[in-house]
Order: structure tokens, then sequence, then C-alpha cells
């Protein structure tokens, strides 16, 4: 019980860090007397328009991507699965690199390509999947390897085709930020990303019993084809837009999911509402390393989550193997 | 010497003009940089993005970064009070950001021939309040030497600028390059048809444009392309320029940053093609 008393206090910790931290000298300290003498008109704009609005959208892709996580490993009854598997990822990468290369640099054609790029493959896939009027998890996973290569091998052909400037703008946009954070796209995440973390919670009994196989899910009283279907959905919606706003951000779904069951077993009761908060508040902390480590300049974030997962992934896979 | 707290104060007071003392610049693309630092503004520059690297002083400058994935708050932190931007700065969403935040926000023209530069050189001044004439001046004549060297030439050259070798393929300049730009003022043809932009090229579209000579940027490293390296090439060293060992080397920010050294750069790939004259 102590983690979800600790998460709350975690979280307002990160969000204060967050906007008490930047390259402009606008400290905690300094925050608190604005908030009794007023700002300045320039340490409003940070606060508002540049460090808020980054915030929010960091709570909401980390959230919505580590409650992916979360639904994918129970769906699929693998630690290491995530939103890749179905295919949520590789189709939106692909979306994005068309439209970079092919929609002009726009921001807004960047985004609604890869939302619908990601939206395809799963809807694609889970076409495939279907078979005798349910969703087949092995054939999806098979099918979902086939499609990602085939999405790679488009990916691939488009960039044969881009122009330098168009390399350099996918490879950031492959390494994900939060730089360009602003009250729309916000509004965007908070629309699609939100709900799904709202209503997961929902899903945590049926997932418990799925961990027990489908037959035994099925025998203690669960609509276990809605189950698969709603996990599938609510992924490819927060993922999708988690990658269309931000670019491609990995481990957060491996690594907080991780966690938390290390914390607090294996009950989804618990570790979906508190993956939603976990995520969003370890993406934020990394966005706060990205713009503070080189300003002012900023990191990708996508380096930085990398770092801090990909030695955790290693150490699942290790405890599997022991 | 003006204190950081009044220049800031001086920012929030629409009513005051921003360069009413002397203007904080942060510049953001290496041909602005070059063109605020000939008319005699480097003093005023308090930041710039990765390619700003001409003069050399500039690199004791805070970097804010690459010029396509700025942060707002990284270029805020040095507070500007004029923001000199090339065309494709970006992301978008940082740039509307530093629009709606204070600073005077100036896009500059970007440029591939002569009557580009001396409309980025006006425009760079005219946001400075300064003068651009005797540097106007100097960067025409250079210009007006290149091309009387230009039109000169009897039998011009194709030439085939080659921007990366990574993994053996061949990254080229196309139509409308900065790179055509310039072998069309030094006096050459651009080998490299059919595709707009630097773009990777086949090793056969290669054979078939037969250069008969290499343009390559002197760089350091892993990405430098030596002429061994274009000699030893499949298709580069087959053609009239690899089999004649004509590979040229030149500072690419020189060559193709379309700044006030345009014409000297014009100048000495026309020498380096066809020889000195006179």
């Amino acid at each position: 019980m102590t983690a979800q008393r600790l998460a709350p206090l975690a979280l307002l910790g990160v969000v204060l860090l967050a906007l008490g931290t930047g390259a402009t000298g606008l400290s905690p300290l300094r925050l608190a007397e604005g908030l009794r003498t007023g700002l300045s008109a320039q340490e409003s704009l940070v606060l508002w328009d540049i460090r808020l609005p980054r915030l929010m959208l960091g709570l909401l892709v980390g959230g919505g991507l580590a409650v992916s996580g979360v639904l994918m490993q129970a769906l699929f009854r693998n630690p290491l699965a995530d939103p890749g598997v179905i295919g949520v990822g590789p189709g939106a990468a692909l979306g994005a690199v068309v439209g970079i290369v092919l929609g002009g640099s726009g921001p807004w054609v960047v985004m609604g390509t890869a939302f619908l790029g990601g939206w395809g493959a799963v809807a694609l896939l889970a076409r495939i999947a279907q078979s005798g009027g349910r969703t087949d998890i092995a054939r999806l996973l098979l099918a979902g390897i086939a499609l990602s290569a085939l999405g790679g091998a488009v990916t691939g052909l488009l960039v044969t085709m881009a122009d330098d400037r168009q390399l350099r703008d996918l490879s950031y946009w492959s390494m994900g930020s939060l730089g360009g954070a602003t009250w729309q796209k916000v509004g965007l995440g908070a629309l699609v990303i939100l709900p799904v973390l709202l209503l997961a919670p929902r899903l945590a009994r049926g997932l418990d019993a799925l961990a027990l196989g489908e037959a035994a899910a099925f025998h203690m009283g669960h609509r276990v084809e809605r189950l698969k279907v709603l996990a599938i959905v609510m992924t490819a919606l927060a993922t999708g837009a988690a990658v269309s706003l931000a670019g491609g951000i990995g481990f957060i779904g491996v690594v907080v999911p991780h966690l938390l069951r290390l914390a607090l077993g294996p009950g989804h009761r618990a570790i979906l509402p508190l993956a939603a908060l976990g995520g969003g508040a370890l993406l934020v902390l990394a966005d706060v390393l990205a713009r503070v480590l080189t300003a002012p300049a900023e990191l990708p974030i996508g380096i930085l989550t990398a770092l801090i997962g990909a030695p955790v992934f290693l150490h699942i896979l290790l405890r599997r193997r022991a | 010497m003006i204190s950081r707290r009044a220049v800031l104060l001086g920012s929030c007071l629409v009513a005051l003009p921003a360069f009413a003392a002397t203007p904080r610049v942060v510049v953001l693309g290496g041909s602005i940089a070059e063109i605020v630092a000939a008319l005699g503004a480097e003093g005023q520059l308090v930041g710039r993005d990765t390619t700003s690297t001409y003069p050399a002083s500039l690199l004791a400058l805070p970097d804010v970064g690459y010029v396509r994935a700025l942060s707002a708050e990284g270029v805020l932190s040095l507070a500007p009070d004029l923001i000199l931007a090339e065309e494709d700065a970006g992301p978008p969403p940082v740039v509307e950001v530093l629009k709606a935040a204070g600073p005077r926000f100036v896009t500059l023209p970007g440029a591939t021939d002569g009557p580009g530069v001396l409309a980025k050189i006006t425009a760079t001044a005219e946001a400075l309040g300064l003068s651009a004439e005797a540097l106007l001046a100097k960067v025409q004549a250079d210009l007006d030497r290149a091309a009387a060297l230009a039109a000169a030439v009897t039998a011009p050259q194709s030439v085939l600028f080659v921007l990366s070798l990574q993994g053996g393929s061949v990254m080229a300049g196309g139509a409308g390059s900065s790179a055509e730009g310039i072998i069309a003022l030094a006096g050459g043809i651009n080998a490299a048809t059919g595709f707009t932009g630097f773009k990777p090229m086949t090793d056969e579209a290669v054979l078939a444009a037969n250069p008969g000579a290499i343009l390559v940027m002197d760089r350091e490293g892993e990405l430098s392309i030596t002429p061994e390296m274009i000699a030893a090439h499949p298709a580069l060293g087959q053609t009239s320029a690899g089999l004649a060992g004509r590979v040229i080397s030149m500072d690419g920010i020189f060559l193709l940053g379309f700044g006030p050294r345009t014409g000297e750069a014009a100048i000495a790939l026309n020498t380096a093609l066809y020889g000195a004259k006179g």
C-alpha cells in the first residue's frame, strides 16, 4: 500500500521540478515568489507557454505509453511485450516517414499521418488475427512480426527517396521529443489518451484472470473476446496518440510496468492507475534531464529513456533466465 | 555596460524599442552568423546554432543546438532582443513560441545565387539597424570578378558535388541545391540532374553523369571524403574525374553557405577547375 501513498507525492515532486527547472533562471523559489508578487512577461511566457504544456504533454504521453505496456504484457502474458507487437509503433513510424518525405514538413501533417499509420496497422492486424469470430493471440503476434517487417521495408524505401534535410528530420523524430509541446497538442493528447488512462483500470479483473489462460478466464465468467478487443483498441489509441505527439520514445512501456510489478505484485487493479501516474512521472523526469544536460540546446528524450530503460530490460531478461 | 536585468526589463516594456541599447542577438544559421560578423556586429551575438562556426571566434558562444531541433527555453535563456533565423529554423511550434515571446524574430531569405546573397545581407543589416553598403560593395565586387571568370570559360566542366559517402552510397547535390548554385557561379555545370536537393544517387547514374571533377567538403574524421576513397569507389573511381584524380576539396560553409564569402568561394572553385588566370 505504501506505493499508492508515495506515488502522488513523487508525482508532485516531479511536477514541481519540471515547472522549476529549465535553461532560463526561473527556479522553484522564484516561482513561489512570483505567485505573490507577479511574474514578468517573459517569466510567465516561459511558465505558461513552454514548461506547463510540456509537463502536461509529458504526463499524458508517458502515462499512455506505460498503460499500453501493461495492457500488452497482460494480453500476451509476456513481461517484455510492448505496443510494437501489435504494430502501433512501426505503423506510426511508417506514417511519420510518409508525412516527412511526401507531405512536406508541416507539424500537423506528420502528427496526422503517424496517428493514421498506427491505427491502420492495428486495424489490419486485428482483422488478420480474427479466426472463427475470435482474436487469436498467436496469429496476432506472428502477423505483427510480418507487418512490422513490411512496414520497415516501406519505411526504408521512403528513406532512400528522402533528401538530406528530411533524413535529419526523420532521425530527430525517431529519437522523440516533447520540445514542440503546445496547448493544442496537449488538448489533442488529453482527448485521446486521458479516456484510456481512466478506463483501463476497469479491465483489471479480466486481465488478472487472463494471466491464468484464456480458457480459465472464460470459465471464471469473463468475456474474453471483448477484453482482448478493448485492450487492443485502448493501446492503439494511447500509443498512436503518444507516438504522433512526441515521436519515438522507447522503454517507458516496459520499464514502468516492470518496476510496479516488483513493488506491488501482479494485480492489475493496483498496477494500472499507478502505471498512468508513474509513466508520466518518469517521462517528465527524463525530459527535465533532456532540457538541462546540454542547455541551451536539448537532447532528444528517446536517448534518455533508452539509457534508463535498456539496463532494466536486460535485468528482466537475466532474471527470467535464472 | 548595461546590466542583464535592465536588458530584460527593456525587452518586457513593449513601448521601448528593443534595440534602444545594443541588442543581444541570437543567430540561427551559419551564413547569417557570418554576415553578422562581416557587418562588424559579432560583439552583439550572445548565442548561435550548431551550424554557425565561422569565424571561429563564434565557437565560444553558447550553442542552442541543431537549427531544426531548437529548444524555446534554451534560446530564451540567453535573453536575446533579436533572433535572426534562416528559413527552415524549427520545429515550427518552437518558432511560434519564440515569435510570441518578446524578442524580435526575423526570418531571413535563403539564397543559392548572387542576388540572393545580396538580399540576405541587406535584410540582415536592416534587422540589426546597421548600414550594409560597405559589405554589399565588397561582395558585389567579388561576385563580379567571379562572373567575369565564369564568362571567360570556353569549355565548361561538369562537376559532381558529393555530400557524403556513407556506406559507399553517393549523396549528391541535385537541382536547386546550394551545391548546384556555387558550381554555376564558378562556371561549371552540375553533373547531377533529375532530382532536387541532396539525395542518394545510384552508382549507374553516377557513371552515366560522368563528371569531369568531383567536389567534396573537407571535414574531419569519419565524414571526410579523401581522393583515395573516390578512386576506390566502384562508380566514382571509373568516372573521368575519378580516373584523372580530379577531386576538389573545399570548406563546407565557405563553399555552400551563401554568405558574404560566396564570390570568393566561386573564384576559388573556378581556379580549382580551370587554373589561375591573369
